[in-house]
């Protein structure tokens, strides 16, 4: 019996964790993924939104530029990459300028710090690759980037360290109350909790509708992206944004919080909340706007396209709220929801604490997390170092992002812990590189299966159905 | 640590290379290789095949690297195995990473790059769809089925015609699955002749040409490819798709010279090869470093690769021993209890004086030749290859003045065999700079 429990560990989820995991309270977090971070939070912009696009008076103008200010800090306490490189809009016509006029008003509104109108040769002054016909811009040096995922596996990471218990392969598939305590269960068994609440992402519609409430409905929206070779990541400082359209804010040209440049996305409404597909369509969209706001984009250099669905909720904001008691929706976190996530999670505390949830201080509450180690970030002293605490350092699984099997150790023995191909690659960007996996995929095989204790061809590259291979031919009468 | 010779990657170049710096005197030799053991890609190429040239015989892969180890072992030419080089620098400083050394500095005499070559992935490929389990380069394949003893799938589809593909279509086969098709976006194979009888037509596998994939399909586990027609600006032709089931995509469309440690010394590469720009010595742009193999520019066969290979080896020898004849005069007679890695470094090594600046050129059908520049007045052959298939061809090579020094006609040109040109050393004599230029004539 527990007293809270999360439906979804992806960002939102995950940061509320955290937050949770401060008091001593029992939190369960329930994840259908068999790991945390792998719906929208995995494959979106990677941004922390300066806050100037929401609507003044929304929740999501609220949160943006809380969630902005918290950012640093919570990276910092995560052990997580955060570089605030600024945000630049770009304008192509004088209609343009006006829109970036009222993007200037509608932040300060907001309560956005240090934004200013560039002229063109200011603009060019910053970011010299400017696409030709880029007239005037916006600077937002608040606006920043981080890699959500690793937010969230490290949020999950300090809550589990706190005492909050995750579950995967869990889905919700039922919701019954029955005592004053809910009862969740689906194909991963069932748990209870007297608080539920509902951080599901593209499926938060469907487990409101399981207390009833139909209020809102979700669409996933698509939005497809390519990803440059570490070689491309100097073309641009800033995250160059374009004036934002009804379809939302439109294509970025971005530098990674890893060196990368990262290119999307496209924005399409479509309804199976599982299609993750590119098309050859999306991909030539993401191509010709980004080639408009940045020049000498090199194609040759795409290591790799995506694609990630937001939650897009049908009322114009995020949807926080109470349809039943002791149950509270967090949904229709669509963009800036990276950048809120921190500021929800402190708002959702005080919301549970209003419904008379008793929340007493942790004394040893630590909401620290070390950074993972990471072999390729570090100078010669700390490679000598962690070489001699551990050789495991010294033997390089992936090189082109130069990812040790120190590293890979590491990951698998954290909270919380990867159970996969892809899980380890969030984990430690071995198989992100330029070779994609090409050379060290059987490496981290034969890691996962020595440290599960499982067959080499049981292995998975994301769970499910989804085996590196077939069959072990080694044993096996021809 | 200092060391006269360090070769970076103990595969078929680098021991070639070790072997040749041996036999041309040089003795403190430190081979880095990052595997268990040496060998490189060889190891998993169980097929035959190798070492006609070389050797006079066919020898499966990890039988020629056999061979190579077996003479690097007879010379007592130290190999240091699960070693990953970090970095190289433009004086010769190499930072390496093993279990059992720790963290290596070494101060080189001269360095010979021999890191290989990796497989274009899907990334770069831009093939849209879902990313399940199951698309793999070939060369990684044949990793899980050689080495690892675990098959990737049952039914296959390849991508490119390339020789890994096609020998991959063959093991596959042999192992069992059902090689559906192999497709190739260009006209015309990339691959080996050779390859293609033995590897398909001897197995009835389709060679779809001027085909590529256009979809991936399936969400955990790969379902199937959708495959498309293309046109002759190689677009995909509307209305040409097929979908085939299949639970393996096989990638075999291009190998890329591994030279990031490359780049980090700020070595000019040549935009064609993806490798080092080199004189005939193959020596980079940095004095004392040398490249051969497949991080210079990708071969056909192996047998090549050792000759390439052998030749950068005599070169750093070479190199090391006239460092060692100016660190000897410079020092006078006061060299004793030093070691020669030791008085090469001390020296400043520079370059060896050159006889010859000559650029050599090319017109585009032939897309590069290795090596790109030369400096010496001596006999060498050009490697090349050419951008598409010629009939009734000539190769010619031209002096700024008009004058054609080398000749070369094949009946059959196609850019899947590298091929080769000699320039005569005397046709060199009284031309100090300028530029050769190399020309391919076609009936069509």
């Amino acid at each position: 019996m527990y007293d809270i429990a999360i439906i979804g560990a992806g960002v939102v989820g995950g940061m509320l964790a955290r937050e949770l995991s401060r008091y001593t309270i029992k939190t369960v977090l329930l994840e259908r993924a068999e790991d945390v971070a792998v719906g929208a939070t995995k494959a979106n912009s990677a941004i922390v939104h300066a806050g100037f696009d929401a609507l003044p008076g929304t929740l999501k103008a609220r949160f943006n530029v809380e969630g902005s200010r918290m950012m640093e800090g919570v990276c910092r306490d995560l052990g997580v990459k955060y570089q605030r490189n600024g945000s630049l809009v770009v304008g192509f016509s004088d209609d343009d300028l006006e829109t970036l006029r009222e993007l200037l008003a509608r932040g300060e509104k907001n309560g956005v710090p240090g934004m200013r109108l560039l002229t063109e040769k200011e603009a060019r002054g910053l970011e010299p690759n400017l696409g030709d016909g880029v007239k005037c811009a916006l600077l937002a040096p608040s606006g920043a980037i981080l890699c959500p995922y690793e937010l969230c596996i490290s949020a999950v990471g300090c809550a589990m360290d706190n005492g909050v218990t995750l579950r995967l392969s869990f889905p919700v598939e039922k919701i019954e109350k029955c005592g004053g305590v809910y009862e969740l269960s689906g194909r991963g068994g069932s748990v209870s909790a007297r608080y539920v609440i509902n951080c599901a992402g593209v499926y938060s519609d469907d487990i409101a509708a399981m207390v009833g409430d139909e209020s809102f409905h979700i669409t996933p929206r698509r939005g497809e992206y390519m990803l440059l070779d570490r070689e491309c990541g100097g073309l641009v400082s800033h995250t160059i944004f374009r004036c934002p359209s009804k379809m939302g804010k439109g294509i970025l040209v971005s530098p990674t919080v890893d060196g990368n440049l990262l290119l999307g996305p496209t924005a399409e409404d479509i309804k199976d909340k599982e299609d993750t597909s590119t098309t050859a369509e999306g991909l030539a969209t993401v191509r010709r706007s980004a080639t408009e706001q940045v020049s000498k984009i090199d194609f040759s250099k795409v290591i790799t396209s995506f694609a990630g669905l937001r939650a897009k909720g049908d009322t114009g904001d995020f949807i926080i709220n109470s349809p039943a008691e002791s149950f509270i929706n967090v949904a229709g976190i669509e963009s800036p929801g990276l950048t809120s996530a921190p500021a929800i999670a402190k708002y959702v505390v005080e919301f549970l604490r209003d419904m008379g949830a008793e929340l007493a201080e942790k004394p040893d509450y630590n909401p620290k997390r070390a950074p993972m180690p990471h072999f390729r970030d570090m100078t010669e002293e700390e490679r000598r170092e962690a070489i001699a605490r551990d050789p495991a350092f010294a033997r390089v699984i992936c090189r082109c992002e130069t990812v040790t099997e120190g590293e890979i150790l590491e990951a698998i023995r954290r909270n919380p812990r990867p159970s996969d191909v892809d899980g380890i690659k969030r984990r430690t960007r071995s198989t992100m590189g330029r070779c994609q996996g090409g050379f060290c995929t059987p490496y981290i095989v034969e890691i996962l299966a020595r440290e599960l204790g499982i067959p080499e061809d049981q292995v998975t590259k994301s769970g499910g159905s989804s085996r590196i291979a077939a069959d072990d031919l080694r044993g096996t009468e021809k | 640590m200092k060391c006269e010779l360090v070769i970076v990657g103990a595969g078929p170049a680098g021991m070639a290379a070790a072997v040749s710096a041996y036999d041309a005197g040089i003795r403190d030799i430190l081979l880095l290789e990052r595997g268990e053991r040496e060998g490189g890609i060889l190891l998993q190429c169980i097929h035959n095949g190798f070492g006609l040239h070389r050797f006079g015989e066919e020898l499966t892969g990890p039988e020629y690297a056999a061979r190579y180890a077996d003479m690097v072992r007879e010379r007592g030419i130290r190999v240091l195995t699960g070693t990953t080089v970090i970095s190289v620098s433009r004086d010769r400083r190499v930072t390496a990473v093993s279990r059992t050394e720790g963290y290596m500095t070494i101060e080189c005499g001269a360095v010979i790059l021999a890191m290989g070559c990796r497989e274009r992935p899907r990334g770069a490929l831009n093939i849209p769809g879902f990313r399940p389990s199951g698309v793999y380069t070939a060369g990684t394949a044949q990793k899980l089925v050689n080495i690892m003893g675990i098959m990737p799938g049952r039914e296959v589809v390849i991508l490119g015609s390339g020789d890994i593909g096609l020998i991959m279509a063959r093991r596959m086969t042999l192992e069992g699955a059902r090689v559906r098709a192999v497709c190739e976006l260009l006209p015309y194979s990339g691959g080996l002749a050779r390859n293609i009888e033995q590897c398909l037509n001897d197995f009835q596998i389709p060679l779809k040409l001027s085909h590529t994939v256009t979809g991936i399909h399936g969400r955990g586990r790969l379902s199937g490819v959708t495959i498309s027609e293309v046109d002759k600006s190689r677009r995909p032709i509307p209305g040409t798709e097929e979908y085939i089931p299949c639970d393996t995509l096989l990638l075999s469309c291009g190998l890329l010279p591994e030279n990031e440690l490359t780049k980090g010394a700020g070595i000019t590469l040549d935009r064609v090869t993806g490798g080092a720009v080199v004189d005939g010595g193959r020596q980079c742009d940095a004095p004392g470093i040398f490249a051969c193999g497949n991080v210079l520019h990708v071969h056909d066969l192996v047998d090549y690769v050792s000759e390439e290979a052998a030749l950068a080896g005599e070169s750093a020898a070479e190199f090391i021993k006239s460092t060692r004849k100016k660190a000897e005069k410079s020092a006078g007679k006061a060299i004793g209890g030093r070691t020669t890695g030791e008085i090469a470094n001390d020296a400043k090594a520079d370059e060896i004086p050159p006889d010859v600046d000559i650029k050599i050129t090319t017109d585009g059908r032939v897309r590069y030749t290795v090596p790109q520049r030369l400096r010496r007045a001596e006999d060498v052959r050009l490697y090349f290859r050419v951008s598409d298939v010629f009939r009734g061809a000539t190769v010619l090579a031209t002096l700024s003045d008009g004058r054609v020094i080398a000749k070369k006609k094949a009946l059959h040109l196609a850019p899947g065999e590298m091929e080769t040109l000699l320039l005569k050393g005397k046709d060199l004599a009284g031309v100090s700079s300028g530029e050769i230029k190399i020309t391919l004539e076609a009936e069509e």
